[in-house]
């Protein structure tokens, strides 16, 4: 699935890089888009694009910044130290990753996970997880470390260039969550370090950027389904309150199976509603 | 059966089924089909009323004084969920009754939830698998569970006084070996369908309309052998092989059921009248240990013959069991602790058995099959007919060296509705 996604990724990426909306290998999914009626009050909604685009730029460049600090960590043996930023560095990637995930190249260097690609390929904050948790190392992690750096670089230069489309937004938003029920709540994201729920976190936060930025519109639109989605945010970030220890999150291993059981319906009872916020698309 | 005494909604109110749709559009195949009947099928389509066709063999009314699902003619395949409520508000409730309400309506015609919006920017309304299948006899058939009333003694929803002190959870009966994943529930929903596909799709649709406001807390298929695959209609046999069911009330017989089955105006709770207790349980069977037992174990164990169904000493599958008959060495011919004798026990309790089969592959921590009985049985008072019945059963039954009971719960299944009324309606109001 995994693959699958990054495969659709990289495509989308190459048409975006160069404007080729039009050529042979724009998939049927990109043409759907491309008609999606936005016309009317289409301004406002540019607006809201531009103004995520704000978000997730600040939030890619506090990822540069943390990785920083992580890969130093590693690089200087810190392996305390690249413990405890691992996991709060990711958060600004996973927030940040309906724009982040667009660079199928990229993506998964930064962010695969083992088996996801061949291990010789195999690079990125997973690589230097394993070795942190199970090998209890940073020795032989050096060149990873560098090459992570690098490659988050690059994301940063990259990110740039992204069109940043109410569509993209729509289909992020909810695309966020099914990361979460997916491939968080199995426990397989981070499952070295079992630091899910932060990517958790911020799955469900990034998206939650999204709604606000829509909401005006959608309270226009359809004030009954803004409630309810805001009131699915606030069940599914009342529960994550409840795993919290100090700044961080519990190990995910520490959670019960009920817990983990009642995370994942409210993660499907909060992406119900918000998989109809392309409501706002609609011509009044 | 069901149809005639149920079908007291207006035919011509039926609209057009999903098959009836494509036949009008043409779609795929049927555009061939339309040679026959079909310009006059689409014109009283569209007319708004349903033209004779193979859908109204297999059409159910949701509709009705009673809930369809307890009375039906069992059909060959059952979804099962039990939920737990997660909505905070009685509004919520509410409204969550009148969703299924319309959409279980629609659902039994055969046609999808929703209106069909052709959004192509949203998920559609409907899932979509049942899309150009007939209604296949399904009906869905809603209760509500102790959990709804009062929950860890709180009364969330206003509803403690309405509460029927019938309505709790069952005891522990002796051997009893419950598990919490299938145990209980706020509210459970009964799917029951000639297609598990139909069945399905129907769950499904409901649980996502419930998404914020229900979840699932367990859920189980089931099944027994098709009406294609038994010609002769016989008494369904569990996978025991032996018949199962023989004993139910007449279901013809209007009297019977209201004795039986119906909770009564003067039972003490009048917003339940019309509707009955369901108890549901899910009983693995040791399928390994029974296949090494001998013929005559197995029907002294259940006190008839495996062939014929006959009760032990009889000819023939309804022959009236006869409980004073002893063999050439004085004892019972059927056997005291046989499980006939003892759920018949002084023919005092009487239930409405609607079971069905299940299998869930393999059981993990053995390495057996899981496969068993999902037992469902309706009856106007749990307290006088399922519980003493089960503790005869459960203290002395010869059958429990072959099955142990996992799940358990019960539920109170509302009265029918109306068309512009809704499921729960008497509960709320």
């Amino acid at each position: 699935m995994q693959k699958l996604k990054m495969a659709a990724a990289i495509l989308m990426s190459t048409s975006l890089l160069f404007g080729c909306s039009n050529s042979d290998n724009s998939t049927s999914a990109q043409k759907e888009k491309e008609k999606l009626p936005v016309k009317e009050g289409s301004e406002k909604l540019d607006e809201v694009a531009l103004k995520y685009r704000e978000y997730a730029l600040s939030e890619i460049e506090a990822f540069v910044k943390e990785t920083e600090t992580f890969t130093s960590a590693v690089k200087t043996g810190d392996i305390e130290g690249a413990k405890e930023t691992y996991a709060p560095a990711r958060m600004h990637y996973e927030r940040a990753e309906p724009i982040a995930e667009v660079f199928g190249d990229l993506d998964p260097k930064i962010d695969a996970r083992e088996g996801d690609v061949p291990e010789k390929e195999w690079t990125g904050y997973h690589r230097i997880e394993k070795g942190l948790w199970i090998e209890n190392t940073t020795k032989g992690y050096e060149q990873y470390a560098e090459q992570l750096m690098k490659d988050v670089n690059l994301l940063r230069a990259k990110v740039e260039t992204v069109d940043v489309t109410p569509e993209l937004l729509i289909t992020g938003a909810v695309d966020l969550l099914n990361e979460v029920s997916t491939s968080k709540v199995t426990g397989e994201e981070d499952r070295y370090s079992h630091t899910d729920l932060y990517d958790f976190a911020a799955n469900v936060q990034g998206a939650e950027k999204i709604y606000l930025l829509l909401k005006p519109s959608l309270m226009e639109k359809d004030q009954a389904l803004s409630e309810d989605i805001q009131k699915q945010f606030n069940s599914v970030f009342g529960l994550l309150e409840q795993h919290k220890i100090g700044e961080g999150y519990k190990a995910y291993t520490e959670l019960t199976k009920p817990e983990v059981k009642q995370l994942s319906q409210s993660i499907d009872a909060l992406a119900e509603p918000l998989s109809q916020i392309g409501v706002v698309t609609e011509e009044t | 059966m069901e149809k005639n005494s149920q079908n007291n909604t207006d035919s011509s109110l039926r609209r057009i089924s999903r098959r009836n749709v494509l036949k009008a559009a043409g779609i795929g195949g049927a555009g061939m089909l339309l040679g026959a009947s079909g310009i006059g099928s689409f014109l009283t389509s569209t007319g708004n009323s349903m033209t004779k066709d193979e859908t109204d063999n297999n059409f159910i009314p949701f509709y009705g004084k009673h809930q369809s699902g307890i009375i039906t003619d069992m059909q060959d395949h059952i979804y099962f969920v039990s939920l737990e409520v997660t909505a905070e508000s009685r509004q919520d409730l509410i409204k969550l009754f009148k969703d299924w309400t319309n959409a279980a309506a629609a659902l039994t015609e055969g046609k999808g939830v929703g209106e069909a919006s052709g959004k192509s920017y949203l998920p559609p309304k409907d899932t979509g698998e049942a899309a150009g299948l007939s209604p296949s006899n399904l009906t869905i058939t809603f209760g509500v569970g102790p959990g709804l009333f009062v929950k860890d003694g709180r009364d969330r929803f206003g509803l403690q006084r309405k509460r029927p002190k019938e309505l709790k959870d069952l005891p522990l009966f002796p051997l009893d070996s419950l598990d919490e994943k299938w145990t209980g529930g706020d509210i459970c929903i009964q799917a029951c369908a000639d297609d598990l596909q139909v069945a399905f799709h129907a769950v499904r649709n409901l649980v996502r309309i419930a998404r914020g406001k229900a979840v699932i807390h367990w859920a189980q298929t089931g099944f027994q052998r098709t009406k294609q695959a038994d010609l002769k209609k016989e008494t369904p046999r569990n996978l025991f092989g032996f018949k199962d069911g023989t004993v139910n009330p007449d279901l013809h017989n209007q009297k019977e059921l209201n004795e039986q089955v119906w909770v009564q105006p003067e039972d003490g709770t009048s917003w339940l009248a019309g509707g009955s207790y369901m108890v549901v349980r899910r009983i693995q069977m040791y399928i390994e240990v029974w296949d090494r037992s001998s013929l005559r174990d197995q029907e002294a164990t259940f006190g008839r013959l495996r062939e014929s169904g006959a009760p032990l000493g009889q000819k023939h599958e309804f022959d009236k069991a006869d409980y004073q008959k002893k063999d050439e060495n004085s004892e019972p011919v059927i056997p005291m602790n046989s499980h006939m004798r003892l759920a018949h026990g002084k023919g005092q309790n009487q239930i409405l058995r609607r079971s069905y089969s299940y299998t869930d592959g393999m059981d993990p921590d053995t390495g057996s099959l899981d496969a068993g009985l999902l037992f469902i049985c309706f009856q106007r008072n749990p307290d006088k007919q399922f519980i003493p019945m089960q503790e005869r059963l459960a203290k002395q039954d010869k059958l429990n060296e072959y099955t142990v009971h996992k799940g358990s719960a019960l539920f109170a299944c509302l009265p029918g509705t109306h068309k512009g009324g809704y499921i729960g309606e008497t509960l709320f109001s």
